[in-house]
Formats: C-alpha cells, structure tokens, sequence
C-alpha cells in the first residue's frame, strides 16, 4: 500500500512502521482472524483497518486522538499475522505505533494513575504481591466499588500462594544434557508459584542445569505493548545484562514474556545495543520448544485415561509460531487424548493488561473462549501463558463449570511424578 | 446524476431511523472504509451504515432514495477490481453483521443465508451432513455471499462446476428504489425470464440481495490432487490444453509462475518446488473407483507434456497445503512488490501459450515484473502487474501494461473480466468488449430498475456521458454477419 509517512523525520521507529504498512495490500483476510472484528463488525477494529488509521495519522491526515479509541481496543493478540498472506509485520506496527504516540496523547488524570498502578506493580513481583494482597480485601468491598475496578479483582485469586524464592541454580539430574537460563516472569511468581517449579523439575528431570540469574526483572513486553518504551528499554537492557552468555538456551514458560524477549531487536532498532539484541534474541525458546527440541524423556502412564484441551496462547502460536511443541510434548504422556478447540486461532481475550483496559471486549471474548472449550467434552484444560490461564478459569467459573486448568509443564510434572 | 442530492438531510434521518451504532460518520470511522481490496482507489463516503436487520437496510435503502444520495452495498470489501470502492460523498451500506444462516436442509441441500454470511462458512455450515457450497474464490474465508452474488464470484473449481450463478436458486432484494422482491426460486428451473440471472454478477447496480438461496453439493468421496513442475510456462500451458483434449474433467486446473510460486512459498510453506517455471495444479475429484480410475490416466497425460517432477498430495494435509499456497498467491505477491494491480482476463484454452508469452512480452517491453498465477482450465488469466508507486510513472506504465494485456486478451477472443468483475478499475475497457449500442442497451435495463443511478453509481459503465439513444443498425448488422430480415 502507498502511503506518504515522513520515515526520514520519524527516525528507525519510523523505518519499521513503514516497512509493514508498505506490506499490506488491503485484501482483506484478517478480518476474520481478528477478535475485535469478529465481535464488533467494524472495518475501524479491524488490523487492516487500523493500518489505514495509523498510516494516515503518521501522515498527518488524522488526529492521534481520533484514532485511538479503535487502536487502543487492538488486543496486540498478532492473530492477523497468522493469517497475512502478505507478511505484514502487525505485531511490531502497533506496539512501535504505541512507543511512538504514548508521550503525545493527553490522557486523563484517571488514565494516568491507572497506567502507571499496572506500569509500576505488574513487573515487580513483590509490589505486585503487596497489590494482590489489598486487592484480596478490595475483593471483600467489590459489591460498592466502581466497575472499572471489578475487573481486576474478578482476576485474582482468593487465596494468594506464599512466596517461594527461586534458588539460583538447578542442577541437571543424571548426565547433563544441556545448561539453559531461565526467565522467572512478574505476576506468574506471585499468582502461580507453580509454574515455575514445575518448569524446573520437568527441565531437571530431562538433564537441563538450569540457572536463574539473579538480577533479572521483567521483559518488559508489558510496558513495550502499551506503549512505555523507555520503560520497556530499561527493562530490556537489565536483562541483557543480567542473563549470561554461557548458556545453551535463554528460557521461558509464558507465551507473553517469550514473545517480549523475541522482540528485543525491535526494541532495539536504531538502538547501540542492537548487535548484542540480536544475539539475545537468537537464544530465546519457550521451555516447550527446547524440551521437543531437546527430546523429552518419556513420562509414565497416567492411572487412567484423560481428555486434555490444549489452549493457544496467541503470544505462543501467532507470535512466536509454537503449536506444534506443546501437543507433541502432550501427547507423549501415555494416556492423554488431546483435544482441539473451536476458534483455536481466536484470543481468549487475556491480552495481557488488556482485560484491565478493555474489560467488556475481553469478557465476550473469554465467555466465547469458555464456551468452546467446554465444548470439547474436555476434563482438563491446559495452556502455556499466565494470563489465559486466568482468563479461562475465571470466565469457566462464570459459566458455573469448574474444569481445572493447568500449565503444559504442570501436567508433564505430574505425569513424572505419577 | 441527480442535483437534489441532500446528504445533510439523509444523515439526520438516518441517525433517527436507526440505533446510534449503525451509523458511523467521524473521519476515523470513515477512512478505513475508503478503500477496498484495491487501495489504488479512495473515495471518502459520507456515512458508513452497518444494519443488523433487512429492515434496517430496506430504511437505509428507501431514505438514500428520497435524498437522492446514492449507496453502494459491501461485505468484507474484498473486491480487486474497486467493485466496492465507496461512491464519494455517498453512503456505505456495510452488511457485514448481516451474517445468519437463515434455514439449512440438507434433504433440499439448500442453505438459505444472510447477504454477509462468509462463503467459507457456508461449507463449514453443511459439512456435518456431507455436503459443501461449491463457488470457492480465493478470498473464501473472507468474502461474503452478497459480494459474491454481485460479482458472480468464480475460483479454482468453478471449472467443473460453473461460477456462482449456477449455485444460487433464489435471492430477496431489495431495488434501488426501495421496493422489494423475489428473484428465482425453489430450484435451477425457472418460469418466465430469468430476473436472477440478471442480478448476479450485476455488480450491486441493481439493488442489494437481503436473503440469499444457495445450492448445495454432496462433498467428493475422494481427492487426487497432483502437481507437476515445468521448466516453462509454454510446456504447463500445453499440458492444460493435454488435459481437455484428453476428455477428462478435473475439479481444477491451476499454474503458477515463478514469481508466484515464490511469495507462495515465503507466505504459507506449501512445499512447492521453488525452483520451477511454472507449476501445474490438476485435482480430479468425485467417487472413489472413477477417481482412481482417472488418477491413471491423468498420470499419462502429464507424463508426455515434459514436467521435470510430479507430485501426488498423499494426504488430505498435503492437499490442503496446496491449496493455501494458491488461494494465498494474490495477497503473498505483497511479498515481492509494495504495490501491484491484479488482472483478470480471459482467453480460450488454445490460446493460453500465446497470451502467457504475449504478456512476457509486454512484461519487458514496460519494465514491470508480472507474475501469472490463474485458473488455466478456464483460461481465466490473473496477471499480478507489479511496481512501485514511490517510482514517478511506475503505476501509469502498469495501468497501460495492464490495458495492453486486456485488450490482447479480448483480440484474442476472450473477455476483460473472468471472475473479479468490472467494478471501477476495467470500465475504461468495456467499449473494447461491447459497442455502443450494446453499453446503451445495458444502460436502458440499468435505468428500468434504478432511474436514478443510485446503487453503485459510477461503476461497471465507462465513464462520461452516456451514449446518446440510438437505434441505427448495430455494427454487426452493417457488417452484414447478422440481419432483421
């Protein structure tokens, strides 16, 4: 598509926003992998339809304020880059287009203090503790409390797990097959400790030494997708400072923080850490490519057979291309059938902090998700991502079904442990 | 055009007649709206209409009369030839969220749908009891039945099966004037004229098709879908003029290029062999023992036209591989070139060879790339003309390298739209296909359902002037090939 974006005035960001509008020629097969498009029938909440928005205020044809609205509802869930025949690259379009225009909107003094409530506790897991803790007796008032805040505490849960401290290192058991580090993710430490330990157990268990860098923090996907790139680059460069070079494979167990660590040369385009960037980038793998990679040692027969529903995260399947993985991983427990589920491409509405910024859009899209999956008969759910996990059990709950969700790794953990 | 045009007064009447949500008018809700699958053109529409009923589109209809603003109806806005370009300063009748299916039986195999019900659903809709729609235009899994009514909608297995005017048996519509009525019927046989077969492919001139009868079709038993690889585009030509000869009826007939089969490749990893000139996609379908039967001799044909490797899809995830590979070629060649113009001629099968190096020709004759990506068993053409707009003159030499091969392709004996219809970009040709007493005839039935021009206005019909009436001897008649007498 033609456009007239001043690239030269909007420096390497610019490059990047114009090299993917320049891709899309308009033809229209996103539209129905897009969750707002599906659910509100609106050519301006469509990807495409949100590039010409772009495009045209880049150009300068249209006012910031006029388009946000439809851009701000784009869940970032890159399920139209699965289905773009022509390569456009959305995913980095809209979170650059967010970097670029953050600092020239004029938000609310609400807006602001609510961004900055998510900016400066999500990542910190001990601030993010201390939140979920007054958020456990917010959830005693939620009847008389206003209803944009019904919507975060709808996500936490009653009982908050105690804190359990990461060592910094795991040996590999038996020979050592591989040495990885391991990205211990922000809210997932505080709301499902689990995951983590199941991750390492399961990494240990097939010969992977395992170390968890000490002063690392968050990857930063979730300031880079809303916007706060100069709180995403400080992030960032914390962390190409903190992972150590001498390792076959940077680690992580949720689809959010996978794909924020594989955008780091984004990031970092135009940027003096670019070349170190790319090489961080290269090493990055979800824990479910590495063990399908590394081959998994096969687990034990479950006591009884289990119908299983695997969920996509989007940041797994659309923006890292990790579908097949998982299922392999899955299906290699004697005893598992596995489920697909209807709409398996469309997201669940988690869209990390979209649920807080958008809270009617993600529930019809997560009382959609909970209908498919019941759907499949399934007596488990399983998924990879922190904030689909969330997502599902609380909009099965509303549904009144309680079927349990756990990580990939937990269900391997527990295959392991029999 | 009428001079009592008042879109002031229809946006006011609209914003009373319907819900607040159906009704977008701010410049932000409007720019995406500008443009369809052919971002060449742009027109800004007044107001966008999104209804959720027939009624609410019969309103939008009838005020757009009594304003004299004229409409132009659009389902996913997927046309590559501006078929749904908005009509500047008119109004959008988007029937997107008109998307129900109304009634499905299989014992009638008959779907009866909403004009904003995806083709690709329709499928998936009958699919539990063994039956398809057939009509499967690339854009499938986004285009609506509504758009493909109006443009008479084709694709790869229309060879065997005819485009969709063979699969509709009935639509209710509503005219350009307001009125209401019912097109067809129960079944493909009719009484009286075909009033149907007038509306589709009438390009939304004619009014918008609120409820739509579709045929269905029991789905084959069994596929065989083979690919052979060319050293030339020539040889895979041959091959396809092979096949008719031979008496066999594939399901479809498809080349690529090497162009095409590039960006194919780079969008969907089909597994096509990159390095060939040209590939040849047969796919024989129907009842097991027939196919089986007619896999082998398939085989022999395609063994003596020289491919340098076939393949035979083993399972039905190769064949489905193929397949996106092909039916992602228009939007893949995105790929290779920032912007391109998508032709859509037609030539007789026996001319395929000569039309595929007349257009090699012209391809260095203008210095533009053109990657050939068609439906070879129909001998409907789709060269994808590629350039840069950033390049001063690039588009214009394209447009004229594009109007070269549509005239070549009418010299040849064939037509300037397979499939993709007129819309905005090829009425500039139609005097090349039809002389002025034929566009006047069309004229004088376009004027009988739509005085006023208003449904689509400014398509399909070469721009200026309408012809002035006239009722001498038609060319035909002078050059003495017919007579009155």
């Amino acid at each position: 598509m033609q456009h007239k974006i001043p690239v030269s005035q909007l420096g390497p960001q610019g490059e990047i926003m114009a090299h993917a509008i320049e891709a899309c020629v308009h033809c229209g097969f996103c539209l129905p992998a897009c969750p707002t498009y599906t659910v509100l029938g609106e050519e301006m909440d469509s990807p495409r339809g949100r590039i010409f928005l772009m495009k045209e205020v880049l150009e300068g044809g249209l006012n910031l304020e006029e388009a946000t609205p439809y851009l701000d509802k784009c869940l970032g869930c890159v399920g139209c880059v699965t289905a773009c025949p022509s390569g456009v690259a959305y995913g980095e379009l809209i979170s650059t287009f967010r970097g670029w225009s953050e600092p020239k909107r004029q938000r609310t003094p609400f807006q602001k203090v609510f961004r900055m409530a998510i900016q400066e506790t999500l990542p910190y897991p001990s601030r993010f503790r201390t939140a979920a803790t007054l958020g456990k007796l917010g959830k005693l008032m939620q009847p008389v409390l206003p209803q944009f805040l019904q919507a975060p505490l709808n996500l936490l849960p009653d009982e908050l797990p105690m804190a359990q401290p990461l060592p910094e290192v795991i040996p590999a058991e038996g020979a050592r097959r591989a040495k990885v580090a391991f990205l211990a993710g922000c809210a997932q430490q505080v709301l499902q400790p689990n995951f983590n330990w199941a991750t390492l157990r399961v990494l240990a268990k097939n010969g992977v030494e395992v170390v968890i860098p000490k002063g690392q923090g968050c990857c930063g996907a979730l300031s880079m997708h809303t916007g706060e790139r100069e709180r995403a680059l400080g992030f960032a460069r914390n962390n190409l400072e903190a992972f150590p070079p001498d390792v076959d494979a940077i680690i992580t167990n949720a689809a959010g923080c996978g794909s924020g660590l594989k955008e780091y040369h984004i990031l970092f385009h135009g940027e003096p850490e670019s070349a170190l960037a790319d090489g961080f980038v290269k090493k990055v793998k979800d824990v479910s490519v590495f063990l399908a990679e590394l081959g998994l040692k096969e687990p034990p027969a479950l006591k009884q057979p289990l119908k299983v529903a695997y969920h996509d995260a989007c940041h797994l399947a659309h923006a890292q291309g990790v579908r097949a993985e998982p299922r392999k991983l899955l299906k290699s427990i004697p005893g598992v059938e596995l489920l697909e589920i209807a709409e398996g491409e469309l997201c669940c509405g988690s869209a990390g902090t979209y649920n807080l910024e958008q809270p009617a859009i993600a529930a019809t899209l997560g009382e959609r998700k909970a209908r498919n999956i019941i759907a499949t008969g399934a007596r488990l759910i399983v998924t990879g991502n922190i904030g689909c996990f969330t997502q599902i059990q609380t909009h099965l709950r509303k549904l009144g079904k309680e079927i349990p969700v756990m990580h990939t790794l937990e269900l391997l953990d527990k295959a392991y442990s029999g | 055009m009428s001079l009592s045009a008042n879109p002031a007064g229809l946006l006011a009447d609209l914003a009373r007649a319907l819900p607040q949500e159906r009704l977008l008018s701010q410049p932000a809700q409007l720019t995406p709206y500008e443009s369809d699958a052919l971002t060449a053109f742009r027109a800004r529409p007044c107001a966008v209409v999104l209804p959720e009923t027939s009624q609410e589109v019969l309103e939008t209809v009838r005020l757009c009369a009594k304003h004299q603003v004229p409409f132009l109806a659009r389902g996913s806005g997927t046309s590559l030839s501006g078929g749904s370009l908005p009509i500047d300063g008119g109004v959008v009748i988007g029937l997107n969220r008109l998307n129900k299916l109304l009634k499905l039986d299989p014992q009638e195999r008959i779907a009866v749908v909403q004009p904003g019900f995806i083709n690709l659903h329709v499928s998936n809709a009958a699919a539990p009891y063994g039956l398809y729609y057939a009509p499967d235009p690339s854009s499938q899994p986004v285009s609506t039945i509504g758009g493909n009514l109006a443009f008479n909608s084709g694709g790869a297995h229309c060879l065997k099966y005819g485009m969709t005017s063979n699969h509709v048996l009935g639509a209710k519509v509503v005219l350009p004037t307001g009125e209401v009525v019912e097109l067809g019927g129960e079944s493909l046989e009719g009484l009286g004229p075909d009033w149907l077969g007038l509306f589709v492919g009438s390009e939304g001139l004619m009014g918008i098709a609120l409820e739509i009868r579709l045929r269905l079709l029991p789905k084959p038993e069994k596929y065989h879908t083979l690919l052979a690889a060319y050293d030339s585009l020539g040889k895979a030509g041959e091959a396809v003029a092979a096949v008719v000869a031979s008496g066999l009826l594939p399901g479809a007939m498809e080349i690529m290029d090497s162009l095409a089969i590039e960006a194919a490749e780079a969008a969907v990893h089909a597994g096509y062999p990159m390095e060939a000139r040209a590939l040849l996609i047969v796919e024989l379908e129907g009842e097991t023992p027939q196919v089986e039967a007619e896999a082998k001799y398939l085989s022999e044909v395609i063994a003596q036209s020289g491919p340098y490797e076939v393949r035979v899809a083993k399972d039905n995830d190769e064949r489905m591989r193929i397949w996106k590979g092909r039916k992602a070629a228009f939007s893949a060649v995105g790929r290779l070139s920032p912007d391109y113009i998508v032709q859509d001629g037609v030539v007789p099968r026996s001319k395929l060879g000569q039309a595929l190096s007349e257009i090699e020709r012209l391809s260095h004759q203008h210095g533009l790339r053109v990657a050939n990506v068609f439906h070879a068993g129909d001998g409907n053409l789709h060269p994808l003309i590629l350039y840069d707009g950033k390049i001063a003159g690039e588009l214009e030499r394209g447009e004229v390298l594009a109007g070269e091969i549509l005239k070549m392709c009418v010299a040849l004996g064939g037509t300037i739209t397979g499939e993709h219809g007129v819309g905005m970009e090829k009425k500039e040709y139609m005097p090349e296909m039809f002389t002025p007493q034929d566009l006047e005839a069309m004229h004088r039935i376009h004027r009988s359902v739509d005085p006023d021009e208003l449904s689509n206005r400014g398509k399909m019909f070469p721009s200026g002037e309408a012809p002035a009436l006239s009722h001498g001897a038609h060319p035909l008649e002078q050059a003495g090939v017919i007579s009155r007498e």
